[in-house]
């Protein structure tokens, strides 16, 4: 597959679980003002998803649609990072991935917006917007569980101790990103890292929250190494194109 | 309506036109699709194909699919046998693209207009005060930032007490 097939892919596919992941807050989230933003924040990302595979099948060369690279393919070429297949567990960890993952994912668009690939501005361009809206909720949030009492500060620096060891992932680059950054198309996930954190710290300060320590870090999502938790998530993602293929609405 | 004829003149485009501007939105059909700036351009080619572009609201707006079976249909009652519908992210939507009329007519609907957009990326606008669109009341208060669609929030009137929706400004 070409650099920037594999690279449309990565972002596609981490907007692609995430949205899953989100949708399974809808009817069980603390109020119902929260089933209908996490829903419409995996709206958002189920759009830019979409957007980020047909663009890879196009790349790609090879005929596959948007729905054949979702539903079709196994946890092994899912190219996610990992953070976004950790199971939600409790509100304060969903809360803490999404500081994490919007706070990520703004200043990645923000930059890509510049691509020399049109594509890639375009759904850049676009998705930067709603990313100010999911990074504006999840702070919001992180700011009033974390200084709110004590029950809800414990659960929410437990949401971020969980998410933690998934964070280092995001901003490891390899050969992918370095070829496509060098030519001003892709933008190279090491130099996100400082401005991701100069955001996400002053809202853990505000929060009075602590910067976890983790003693391990996860990687290896960019290859298609996953945790076992995305073969379940896919089961329940592909069962019902798998099972009556071409179904449509 | 007979079948236009293939003579590309303006006439023949401005009356492709008017048929897609028509379309209504699906979730807030008081606002057609060029209210909302959903419809950037309709061509007529050599052929006679009608060519509709048109623009997503939000990147995973599912009224997409829908609008574009509309503008398909509405085209083909009007006589256009062949269309395309093309779809463009770039430049991105923005509620400053919204009409005066779309405005107003958001307003009488009871859905209080979005302010102007004129921002940067970092930061979500805020609107300071968002007008009841019922009562005309200043003391409204922000109940959710994500409402019953993706371009709505959630607020509610301290003074008339009614819960109304406000597009965002993005």
């Amino acid at each position: 597959m070409p650099a920037l097939a594999t690279y449309a892919l990565r972002l596609g596919d981490d907007a692609l679980v995430l949205s899953h992941r989100l949708g399974e807050w809808i009817s069980v989230a603390p109020a119902i003002e929260e089933d209908i933003a996490l829903g419409n924040i995996g709206l958002d990302l189920i759009g830019q998803a979409r957007a980020l595979l047909t663009y890879a099948g196009e790349v790609e060369g090879a005929g596959r649609t948007e729905d054949d690279l979702a539903y079709l393919r196994g946890e092994r070429d899912y190219l996610n990072v990992q953070l976004v297949e950790v199971p939600n567990g409790d509100f304060g960890a969903t809360i803490a991935r999404q500081l994490v993952f919007s706070t990520y994912q703004l200043e990645l668009y923000e930059r890509l917006q510049g691509s020399v690939d049109p594509t890639l501005a375009g759904v850049a361009g676009k998705a930067v917007k709603e990313v100010a809206y999911h990074r504006e909720h999840a702070a919001l949030w992180v700011l009033r569980l974390g200084d709110g009492t004590e029950e809800s500060h414990r659960r929410m620096q437990a949401g971020l101790d969980t998410m933690w060891p998934y964070v280092a992932e995001l901003f490891e680059g390899d050969e992918v990103d370095r070829s496509l950054s060098t030519e001003r198309i892709a933008v190279d996930p090491a130099r996100l890292r400082d401005p991701w954190w100069s955001s996400v710290s002053s809202v853990l300060a505000e929060a009075t929250l602590d910067e976890p320590a983790p003693r391990w870090r996860a990687r290896g999502g960019r290859r298609g190494i996953h945790t076992e938790s995305l073969g379940f998530l896919l089961a329940e993602m592909q069962h019902l194109h798998r099972s009556h293929p071409g179904a449509s609405w | 309506m007979t079948a236009p004829t293939c003579d590309r003149d303006h006439t023949t485009v401005a009356a492709a036109r008017s048929v897609v501007a028509d379309v209504p939105d699906p979730e807030v059909p008081v606002l057609t699709i060029d209210d909302l700036g959903v419809l950037r351009d309709v061509q007529i080619d050599g052929a006679g194909t009608v060519h509709v572009t048109i623009t997503p609201t939000y990147s995973g707006c599912p009224a997409m699919d829908v609008i574009r079976d509309d503008v398909r249909t509405a085209l083909e009652h009007a006589g256009w046998r062949t269309v395309e519908i093309h779809t463009v992210l770039s430049p991105a939507w923005t509620t400053d693209w919204m009409s005066d009329a779309g405005r107003a007519k958001l307003r009488t609907y009871g859905i209080a207009p979005p302010s102007s957009a004129v921002r940067g990326s970092r930061s979500v606008t805020l609107a300071l005060s968002v007008r009841c669109p019922q009562c005309d009341s200043l003391d409204t208060r922000e109940l959710s930032r994500f409402g019953s669609t993706a371009c709505k929030s959630l607020w509610v009137c301290q003074t008339c007490t009614e819960p109304f929706d406000h597009f965002k400004a993005i």
